[in-house]
């Protein structure tokens, strides 16, 4: 990329409105996402969240407001845009008549990538797809769809990357892999939107969260922010019992039918009872 | 960017023809009923129909044929065009830093190498049946300009239907009526033979001159005015399909 920073956030969203006929989806939306966060899109389904993406990613047009990615326009400047970002939708968008490999190499070629066999080679290793690599994705599971679609996304290291539910549908143990490969980016400095419908999601991976309801953002804090806003919480004493998940990690463990080879694997500690 | 247009076009027709090596049953079936169209024609209906000339009926009826191989083989493209908007990777490549066009532009050349394999499956078995042409080399290339010509018009409009649709047999469907003009031409019949009305409208539209035009190109004969006809018709369909097609792709992207 040799697209200099510019001294904007890495995403800025200002009175962002958008209709579809009657419907007023977007109401005037407003937020900054700092460069290297992670930024969660909280909301219910028909929130507006993806009509958000979609306008972010250059995909729809605002009715109003602005917004930058990157510093640039994504009004004015969506050649730009599109250089500086990847977009993982809300369903998986992978090829899949070709096989894992020739997914990644087509990504990279189409980004005028040098050695896309050499790229492809390194995603597969790295979302362990390796063995996978040459069959067609449309014999992959849930989770190795989704791994190979988020794999997808990151080709070409684009500094701002939108996700867009990206663990709807997917087993708890997939979910945890997302998770971390979610984390990993943000680690390296990447900029990432998130939405989601899941709030412990938020919970784990945002350093942000907004919240979208009926077209505007009706809350923006860090999850500490938040929690504020309710009264405190008193001390009280509950005998403390495993959720389904728990159980179901705890007995599937690491031996899961998707196929990882995944050593670091660490099952989130839930606290709360439920 | 758009120094990347025959770059990304190249990468994405690549990938659509792979698509069809991966599925050849499309290529076969589109080559199946034409083949069958030929059998039927040739050997149960043919013996019955006169067309004025001597030469054996599967040289009269294989130019009409080879246009509704076209108009089947299309539908496909309709078909690959909407699965891949239904799927998100019509979403991805438009989020991407590629040509736009080149979208659209390479489901275009698939469907072009797609039908000229077809085209050419069903003239080996036609000269198998017996066909047979002295055509010069120049003859057979006027005759690949007009198929490539038609492949493209009926392509830009498979486009405009593969883009509308809203469901897989929807986005098929605007081929049937193109794959049952020849028969309403004088692909199989003169026209002569037709009562008023459907002699009028077979004379006037556009398979009939570009069927004559083909046919006079394969037996050697003054292609005559048809020829003028036949390329207004197929640059004429080319271009408002093109533009609408293009019209459509703007709406559906913005």
């Amino acid at each position: 990329m040799t697209i200099n920073q510019a001294f904007d956030p890495g995403i800025r969203v200002r009175g962002i409105e958008k209709s579809f006929k009657d419907v007023h989806v977007l109401r005037g939306v407003d937020f900054d996402v700092e460069t290297g966060s992670i930024f969660a899109l909280l909301g219910s389904n028909g929130a507006g969240k993806t009509t958000l993406v979609r306008i972010l990613s250059t995909l729809l047009k605002a009715d109003a407001g602005t917004a930058t990615v990157h510093g640039f326009d994504v009004g004015a400047k969506p050649g730009d845009v599109r250089e500086s970002i990847s977009l993982t939708g809300q369903f998986t968008a992978v090829d899949e008549v070709l096989t894992g490999r020739e997914n990644l190499v087509l990504v990279a070629k189409l980004r005028h990538l040098k050695n896309p066999g050499v790229i492809a080679d390194d995603l597969l290793a790295r979302f362990s797809l390796t063995e996978a690599g040459n069959r067609k994705a449309s014999t992959y599971s849930g989770g190795m769809r989704r791994r190979l679609d988020i794999a997808m996304s990151l080709i070409g290291n684009p500094p701002v990357i939108f996700l867009d539910e990206p663990t709807t549908g997917l087993d708890p143990q997939a979910r945890i892999e997302v998770w971390q490969t979610i984390k990993q980016l943000a680690g390296q400095g990447t900029t990432i939107l998130l939405t989601t419908q899941y709030l412990d999601e938020a919970e784990q991976l945002a350093d942000r969260i907004a919240i979208l309801h009926k077209g505007t953002i009706i809350q923006n804090g860090t999850l500490a922010e938040l929690k504020q806003l309710l009264p405190p919480a008193k001390v009280e004493y509950v005998e403390k019992q495993p959720s389904l998940e728990d159980v179901f990690l705890a007995l599937v463990g690491d031996s899961g039918e998707t196929d990882t080879a995944d050593d670091d694997r660490t099952v989130a500690a839930r606290k709360e009872p439920r | 960017m758009t120094t990347h247009v025959l770059g990304d076009t190249g990468v994405l027709t690549g990938r659509s023809l792979r698509h069809i090596l991966r599925s050849p049953d499309t290529i076969i079936t589109t080559a199946v009923t034409p083949v069958a169209l030929m059998l039927l024609f040739v050997y149960v209906l043919g013996g019955a129909i006169t067309t004025g000339s001597d030469a054996s009926y599967v040289n009269y009826m294989l130019p009409g044929i080879l246009l509704i191989t076209i108009a089947s083989g299309v539908a496909y493209t309709a078909y690959r065009l909407f699965l891949d908007m239904q799927g998100g990777i019509f979403e991805r490549f438009q989020s991407m830093p590629i040509a736009r066009s080149s979208v659209l532009w390479a489901h275009v050349l698939t469907s072009l190498v797609a039908n000229l394999v077809s085209v050419a499956i069903v003239i080996g078995v036609a000269l198998i049946m017996g066909f047979r042409s002295g055509a010069s080399v120049g003859a057979w290339l006027a005759v690949a300009g007009i198929l490539i010509l038609f492949t493209l018009a009926l392509t830009w409009l498979a486009v405009i239907a593969g883009l509308s649709a809203k469901t897989v047999d929807g986005a098929s469907a605007f081929s049937y009526p193109l794959i049952f003009l020849p028969f309403i031409s004088s692909a199989f019949a003169p026209t002569a033979s037709m009562p008023g009305p459907v002699a009028w409208f077979a004379e006037n539209q556009p398979v009939t001159s570009i069927v004559n035009t083909i046919r006079a190109l394969l037996t050697q004969e003054p292609v005559g005015g048809d020829i003028w006809i036949a390329l207004a018709w197929l640059i004429g369909i080319l271009v408002v399909a093109y533009a609408f097609a293009i019209a459509t792709y703007r709406r559906k992207i913005s």
